[in-house]
């Protein structure tokens, strides 16, 4: 059965397309919505698309970022005033799939996927959403994941503060097969200090859950201590709290949390391997 | 459900074609305008065989839906020679062996173009992360790599067998 392809020049009629017809579901880069077609998800009628050049753009000043929801994996890869945010980019997908995802659909991909997602909760990203009818709403992303299956309306942009120093933001996927593959977890921190000591740390876990989160155990344990063995070693006690990981083809869930605190503990420690 | 009428470029020519509401581009590749050259293997964006580029970058035709490629060039390996001059990454792939049953061949090719269009002198790093979508199942893949060195080194070594192609 063919689907209905509906094309907008503005954001603000794509979403009002959107909220008119339960069956349509916004494109973005297509990479997980023309997967879902392929296999033959008959719950798609209609396939919205918005050519607003706006949807792509990406601006930044000297503290933040705004990224419009349409960038790609390779649009974020070409822009160095975005150079921290390059190694979550960078381990998306291979090549191809680098040149279609889309900063958009990441936030929605279900895990073990999400990466750049991951590493946008640990920047404190601020979501930009264009309700169906009236105006613009911004949503702190942890709140927006949360709520993300039921979200009507769409994502216009994302917003986040650049890291403190560029050494204060880590990220790290760890897959099976390298360079391409399928996360089996995901970290991403961000570790302000001063004098040493670390103060509002935050770290977030791809793959460890139904959706990026945040682990605020580890953040806990964090405040105040110093990044070095003996000072980390609380927050890799509580490494795993709070996580509910799947098993997949990839790892079992027992695994993901076994692993877990070895990569934070490189995480936290600057290590590499 | 109406069709779409979508233009495009294919390999440096003007095509035309109805497409159906949500296909993708390698249905219209291969049934709308016969150009067999990019496979169809998963439909997944997982296997590479259908890579195509799209204005000059790397896309999995599986997963383009046709529409968005209207007025874009889009080239694909059927492109890549010169009448019965075979593109240097078609002969370095014949020289190593880089080409077992074929099935990956193709996308293959064109992860690689995309590669050296941009980086004429890439590392054996960069060319395993270029075809690092694509999967092949029969060379181990090391060929593949030393196929795409050389077409590199051959054509930054001083070779001028390139400068008569129109599209390279
Ligand atoms: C081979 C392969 C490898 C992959 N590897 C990775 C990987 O390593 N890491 C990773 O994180 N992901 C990976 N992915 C998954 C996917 O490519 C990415 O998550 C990508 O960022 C999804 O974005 P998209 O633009 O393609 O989404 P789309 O397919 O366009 O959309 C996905 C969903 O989000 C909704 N949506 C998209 N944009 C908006 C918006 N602006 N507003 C509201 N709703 C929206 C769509 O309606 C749809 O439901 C991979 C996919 C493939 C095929
Ligand atoms: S057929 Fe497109 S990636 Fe496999
Ligand atoms: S040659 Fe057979 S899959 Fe690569």
């Amino acid at each position: 059965m063919a689907l209905t392809v509906k094309t907008f020049g503005s954001m603000s009629e794509a979403a009002a397309a959107l909220a008119s017809d339960r069956t349509a579901r916004f494109i973005s880069g297509g990479t997980l919505l023309m997967r879902a077609i392929n296999e033959g998800d008959t719950s798609i009628g209609t396939l919205v698309r918005s050519t607003d050049t706006g949807y792509r753009q990406i601006r930044s000043d000297p503290s933040r970022v705004e990224i419009g929801a349409g960038a790609r994996m390779v649009d974020i890869l070409a822009n160095r005033d975005l150079a921290f945010l390059h190694p979550a980019a960078r381990i998306v997908g291979g090549p191809a799939v680098r040149a279609m995802a889309t900063v958009g659909g990441n936030l929605f991909a279900g895990s073990p996927y999400g990466d750049f997602t991951t590493a946008l909760l640990a920047l404190d990203a601020t979501v930009s959403i264009q309700a169906a009818y009236g105006g613009a709403q911004q949503m702190p992303l942890e709140q927006f994941l949360q709520s993300r299956d039921r979200s009507s309306g769409l994502v216009t942009a994302v917003t986040v503060s650049r890291p403190a120093s560029p050494d204060a933001f880590r990220f790290r996927k760890v897959s099976r097969v390298k360079p391409k593959g399928v996360s089996v977890l995901s970290i991403a921190a961000h570790l302000p200090a001063t004098g040493g000591r670390l103060s509002n740390a935050r770290v977030a876990y791809g793959a460890m859950a139904p959706t990026p989160i945040r682990a605020r155990a580890v953040e806990r344990a964090l405040e105040g201590r110093s990044l070095d063995a003996a000072g980390i070693a609380p927050a890799l006690a509580a490494a795993a709290e709070g996580t509910t990981p799947a098993t997949d083809a990839l790892a079992s869930a027992w695994y993901r949390r076994e692993v877990l605190p070895v990569h934070l503990r490189r995480v936290l420690l600057g290590e590499t391997g | 459900m109406a069709k779409t009428p979508v233009q495009f470029r294919l390999n440096g020519s003007d095509k035309a074609v109805f497409v159906d509401g949500g296909e993708n581009l390698l249905n219209v590749l291969r049934r709308g305008v016969g150009d067999m050259s990019a496979k169809y293997g998963c439909g997944q964006g997982t296997c590479g065989v259908c890579t195509v580029l799209v204005d000059g970058e790397p896309q999995l035709a599986c997963l383009t839906l046709a529409e968005t490629c209207a007025g874009r060039s889009v080239d694909t390996a059927l492109g890549l020679s010169d009448g019965p001059n075979l593109h240097p990454l078609q002969t370095a792939f014949m020289e190593h062996f880089a080409a077992q049953c074929g099935f990956c061949t193709s996308g293959m090719l064109m992860a690689a173009k995309a590669l050296l269009d941009r980086n004429a002198s890439p590392t054996r790093e960069e060319v395993a992360e270029a075809i690092s979508g694509n999967i092949c199942r029969c060379t181990g893949y090391e060929p593949i790599i030393n196929a795409i060195m050389d077409a590199a080194a051959k054509r930054g070594g001083g070779s001028n067998r390139e400068q008569g192609h129109a599209r390279v």
